[in-house]
């Protein structure tokens, strides 16, 4: 299969790369040419949505879809592998980038174009997709490595002092986690000597009695997890995803962690299934610990960006529940879930700019009286609110009715009570907000009139959330397949190696 | 440093280097050497002249922003990738055609085409960062 002609439709797994880094390279290039940074931006990741559906849409027909780069024959080769998981996550991400880059018409101004808001954009989605396409590890640090350096670039965009803080902490303990995973990496090539992810599913089954295996798969949970800000290495992500320009927090709320989370599920749950179940325990704990004080932190804030950055922290919980139990039900729970948070942390970021350019403040304190200004911002923010709470009709219920019957039949009494009592306790955080945002009146000075440059695209990024909340039975179909390509890594290693391997 | 001696070294040394570093780049197929380490001679040669006679020298000789070079390396980089596209084989596959130039072949290639975008990221990128500490030195 690998030396037949590749076909123009196999081109599907390396499409949205490709587009996304030429286009990133074009903008660097012209990029004082300000005008047409935002729409050369936006076209070029309406493409890439578009080919990632159709990429999806292929993989679910016909199984995981295999290039191998320079026609090298895996292993040695990079292959790029798109199966239900990673395509799935690629095109959410893509999706919600492209609602950024609409929003950002109006978020970023003339200087963060001039420093390169655009160019950053797309590298950072080059990144963020290679990340979900790849089919070697290796090559999965390498794109972590590369949407880590454009964030960089977009967290210090304005370059205020509190950025510039916010960026240090963020810079540091990122790279920390990737020594770690770079470590876990080369633990693991030492002793597998193979960097393919289908091969090394394929040898470990070998190598258990010789090799440090569980060592490297808890390497890889402790790495993954720092990427994913879960408990106790989430402090860099609420001390610097309030700092930076708006759509860049939601870029970063909405994707930068489920790419951690897809990793999780990626080297625990397809690679490593013996070690996850081994590590079950420590992962319960730590995604009970993570909801529950991700919940308790965003109950706390008086700025609502630092209250989304906790509730994206608690999101994480949720989705390591999933993981912690690791069956398929479960796993798709958790896929659905990434994907609902994806969604809904991206429009709660953007709802907080939304709020801010009605309300002229991020603080609860100063906010109040913005149902009287805007009643069609109060109604998006209450669909989101529910949304992020979990509640119908947004697309967050159906992921944690699953995950919450999954843990009961595992038997995990308190993973069940935690993900329920986060959802109790998000609630009334949001509730709170919305209290004292909407409906307080307000004591100094009139709130503005939310702009359709804010609210629309609000309302294009609830057009998924609300058919995920209503009509699931699509989403759940895909999460399933994406679950079962993950506990049963078969047809994944099939896809790489046709043959049977070597 | 604008001494007498290095104002009136520094062009030849300039220009012997970024000759060196193109030697370098199309070298780096078969021996040691390549795009990487062809593009850090060649901004080595910029930051020389730079600190010979100014950054503004420098900016207004290279013409384009480095950002821009490197930037434009990237997509040079990207679309030889690309061209594999058209002949059923997978992305960044080399593809080679020998014409013969003056009774001699000439073997060119996607692989060169990707080595050379390498080449102009990594002068875009490096002359950047150079020639943005110098200006900071100048004030």
């Amino acid at each position: 299969m690998l030396l037949e002609p590749v076909s123009s439709g196999d081109w599907l797994a390396i499409a949205p790369v490709v587009v996304a880094i030429a286009l990133g390279a074009l903008l660097l290039m012209f990029r004082h040419y300000l005008r047409w940074q935002a729409l050369i931006a936006s076209g070029g990741l309406l493409v890439m949505v578009a080919s990632n559906a159709a990429l999806l849409h292929r993989v679910v027909a016909e199984g995981p879809l295999v290039m191998t780069m320079g026609r090298w024959l895996p292993p040695f080769g990079i292959s790029f592998v798109a199966d239900t998981l990673g395509a799935s996550f690629a095109l959410a991400a893509t999706f919600v980038a492209f609602v950024c880059a609409a929003f950002s018409v109006v978020d970023i101004d003339t200087t963060g174009r001039r420093y390169g808001f655009y160019p950053f954009l797309m590298l950072m989605m080059a990144g963020v997709n290679g990340a979900f396409l790849t089919g070697d590890i290796f090559n999965l640090y390498v794109w972590f490595e590369v949407f880590l350096i454009a964030s960089f670039g977009l967290l210090i965009l304005g370059s205020e002092r509190a950025q510039i803080d916010g960026a240090a902490k963020y810079a540091v303990l990122n790279l920390l986690a990737t020594a770690f995973f770079l470590i876990a990496t080369a633990l693991l090539y030492g002793s597998f000597g193979t960097l393919n992810m289908a091969d090394i599913a394929m040898k470990a089954g070998g190598l258990r009695g010789s090799a440090p295996v569980t060592t490297i798969a808890a390497l890889y949970l402790f790495a993954f997890g720092m990427k994913a800000a879960a408990f106790p290495v989430n402090f860099w992500l609420p001390a610097s995803y309030h700092t930076p320009r708006l759509v860049t927090a939601a870029l970063f709320g909405g994707l930068l962690t489920k790419i951690g989370v897809y990793a999780l599920l990626r080297s625990l749950g397809m690679i490593f299934p013996l070690e996850r179940a081994q590590l079950s325990g420590v992962i319960e704990w730590v995604a009970i610990a993570t909801m529950l004080l991700g919940a308790m932190g965003a109950l706390a804030q008086n700025d609502i960006r630092r209250t989304a950055g906790f509730l994206v922290i608690s999101g994480v919980g949720v989705m390591l529940a999933g993981l912690a139990i690791g069956d398929t039900v479960a796993i798709a729970g958790t896929v659905l879930y990434a994907i609902h948070s994806m969604l809904a942390m991206a429009a709660l970021y953007l709802l907080a700019g939304a709020i801010c350019q009605a309300g002229g403040s991020f603080l609860l304190s100063d906010l109040g009286g913005l149902y009287r200004a805007s009643p069609l911002l109060t109604a998006v923010a209450f669909v989101v609110f529910l949304t992020v709470a979990s509640l119908p009709p947004g697309s967050g219920l159906w992921p944690k009715v699953i995950l919450v019957g999954a843990s009961i039949e595992a038997g995990r009494a308190w993973l069940s009570f935690a993900i329920l009592f986060t959802g109790l306790l998000t609630t009334i955080t949001l509730g709170r907000v919305f209290i004292l945002a909407f409906w307080r009146n307000r004591d100094h000075g009139e709130a503005a009139p939310a702009t359709a440059g804010h609210l629309a695209p609000l309302v294009v990024l609830l057009v998924p959330i609300l058919l995920l909340g209503l009509a699931p039975e699509e989403f759940i179909r895909i999460a399933d397949g994406a679950a079962l390509g993950v506990t049963d890594s078969a047809a994944y290693i099939r896809a790489v190696f046709p043959a049977g391997g070597q | 440093m604008r001494t007498l001696i290095f104002r009136t070294a520094a062009p030849y040394l300039t220009a012997l280097m970024l000759l060196f570093s193109v030697f370098v780049l199309l070298r780096g197929h078969n021996e040691p050497g390549g795009g990487f380490i062809g593009g850090l001679i060649a901004a080595s040669a910029f930051a020389i002249h730079g600190i010979a006679f100014g950054v503004p020298t420098v900016r207004r000789a290279i013409h384009f922003h480095p950002i821009a070079v490197s930037g434009f390396g990237l997509l040079l980089a990207a679309l030889s990738g690309v061209v594999s596209l058209a002949f059923g084989v997978p992305f960044l596959t080399g593809i080679w055609v020998s014409p013969s130039l003056l009774g001699m072949s000439v073997d060119l290639s996607t692989v060169m085409v990707f080595d050379i975008g390498v080449y102009l990221v990594v002068v875009g990128s490096i002359t950047s960062i150079a020639l943005g500490l110098e200006d900071r030195e100048d004030e």
